[in-house]
């Protein structure tokens, strides 16, 4: 991809006290490329994703972004103060320079027009988190950030969402960004893999970052884990090849 | 004769009304964000501002919406900081500013100063210039609130998407504890230091439950503090009992009358 990169992070460093918490991260984002990053819990995915989005100013280093970049964030949390009553329909009109044509377009996309007049506090994860997902569509964004996006929704639901993002990218031509916990998960959606514990372990295609050392090292012992939930099945060779993978160390470019 | 009768129950009763229309939106947002602790801090802490007007001979109202104001801007990082701290920080604030306006009034040679008035409010010595502030600021409240209704409540619902989505989330706040602070320092004469809060906390928490969007709560709201304002004058007159506390009082029977609405929904 020859195009200018829509955002670039030059070598974000950023300290939480004693702890290191992003080292020296360098990241880009091309126009309709999907990136997932991945990493333990505590390994600072959210944290880099504050930064990215300009909510969390970095002790050292740069994000340049293009130029009036639309970001359009599904957060992972969003507590509600339970005592605003607030139906679905009046949360997404909160939303900057919304329209009713479309939160009634993207209610209809992610087939829940039927919770429009619900309550936001009666919903379950699931019908929240696409509630969420909507919010985030209406910005009309050039960059899709999605962060973990299917905590707290079945493994049917799982499967389609992850259908779902790619469709998005092609519909809107927008970039994605996706935090994840699991790489099995996200591998068939996902264009490149960015790998974190503080700083970049490893990079790149999904298959060559799952048979990655650095990957493995963190990972491990998930992996076996998160074959259930692949999409596409792995026949005996292909498990055979990744725990083979798993003990040579050697082959894949890995930057430390 | 009947002109004097009209005029001594006519302004200390459109004060109250004037406060209680300003209190509807402006408490459901105390509400929303938690900020109720907030608010008793600014109150408090407009003791001094009386204190400050007391000896520089300022006009007291004046003198008490800047105070309030002043401090406001002092403690908006404090509200934007991690809630835990925030909430120990504004109790050292709240009362210590509390103790050094009362010790401060009392140190001040020679002048005489209602200190009851301004802890449980009083009402019947709101004169017409009260009533002009309170006009003021309920024009300027009930006009931002509405034009920035939607930003408002973008930021309040999630500050964090709003300046995602380029919303002046600094500007919106700011306005909005400024605009607490102009009416926690008029509230001061009608309800006192000590019940300020009580006046916009209780009517959103009754309209709660009649309510089904965060704009029809704030209306209703107002209304409840009417209604109180009404009630609690009225039985203040009858019973000879403190106008604020009364005010207070029948605010809350409202709230409890709402809670038992909610069950039989």
């Amino acid at each position: 991809m020859n195009e200018q990169p829509i955002l670039r992070a030059n070598n974000l460093s950023l300290t939480f006290g004693q702890k290191k918490v992003l080292d020296q991260i360098n990241l880009n984002i091309q126009p309709r490329q999907i990136i997932t990053l991945i990493g333990p819990n505590g390994c600072g995915k959210s944290t880099l994703t504050k930064v990215l989005l300009g909510l969390v100013r970095p002790d050292a280093g740069k994000v340049i972004r293009s130029r009036q970049l639309r970001i359009g964030y599904m957060p992972q949390h969003l507590p509600l103060d339970q005592r605003m009553p607030l139906n679905v329909d009046e949360f997404l009109r909160l939303t900057r320079r919304s329209t009713r044509a479309a939160v009634d377009h993207w209610l209809e996309r992610l087939n829940i027009t039927s919770l429009k007049h619900q309550s936001v506090h009666d919903l379950s994860g699931g019908e929240w988190q696409r509630v969420l997902l909507a919010r985030a569509l209406l910005v009309e964004p050039e960059l899709l950030v999605l962060d973990e996006p299917v905590q707290g929704v079945d493994v049917q639901g799982q499967l389609e969402l992850y259908q779902l993002i790619p469709q998005l990218r092609d519909e809107l031509g927008c970039a994605v960004l996706m935090i994840s916990h699991d790489l099995h998960l996200v591998m068939s959606a996902t264009d490149e893999v960015i790998c974190l514990n503080g700083h970049v372990c490893c990079s790149g295609h999904p298959e060559t970052v799952s048979a990655d050392p650095a990957y493995l090292e963190l990972f491990g012992r998930r992996l076996d884990d998160g074959i259930a939930y692949y999409t596409h099945h792995h026949d005996h060779e292909h498990c055979d090849h990744d725990h083979s993978n798993q003990s040579s160390t050697t082959g894949h470019h890995h930057h430390d | 004769m009947i002109d004097g009768l009209q005029t001594w129950w006519l302004m200390p009763l459109v004060a109250g009304l004037l406060l209680a229309v300003s209190a509807g939106p402006l408490g459901s947002f105390v509400v929303w964000r938690r900020m109720a602790f907030f608010g008793d801090t600014l109150a408090h802490g407009a003791l001094l501002g009386i204190t400050f007007g007391v000896l520089t001979d300022l006009d007291p109202t004046l003198a008490l919406v800047v105070g309030s104001a002043s401090l406001a801007l002092i403690l908006l990082p404090l509200q934007l900081a991690s809630r835990l701290s925030a909430d120990t920080l504004l109790g050292i604030v709240s009362h210590g500013t509390l103790a050094i306006g009362l010790v401060a009034l009392s140190l001040a040679d020679g002048i005489r100063v209602d200190l009851m008035g301004y802890l449980f409010g009083d009402l019947l010595a709101i004169n017409e210039g009260h009533v002009y502030w309170l006009l003021g600021s309920t024009a300027i409240t009930l006009t931002l609130v509405l034009c920035f209704w939607n930003s408002l409540l973008a930021v309040t619902v999630s500050p964090e998407l709003a300046r995602i989505e380029g919303r002046p989330v600094m500007l919106l706040d700011l306005m909005l504890i400024l605009l607490l602070a102009m009416t926690v320092a008029l509230a001061m004469k009608v309800v006192g230091i000590l019940l300020i809060s009580a006046l916009l906390i209780m009517p959103p928490a009754a309209a709660h439950a009649l309510s089904k969007g965060p704009r029809q709560m704030a209306a209703i709201a107002s209304v409840v503090g009417i209604m109180s304002v009404l009630f609690g004058m009225w039985a203040s007159f009858r019973w000879d009992t403190p106008a604020g506390p009364s005010i207070v009082v029948t605010a809350m029977l409202l709230f409890i009358a709402s809670l038992t609405f909610r069950r039989k929904r």
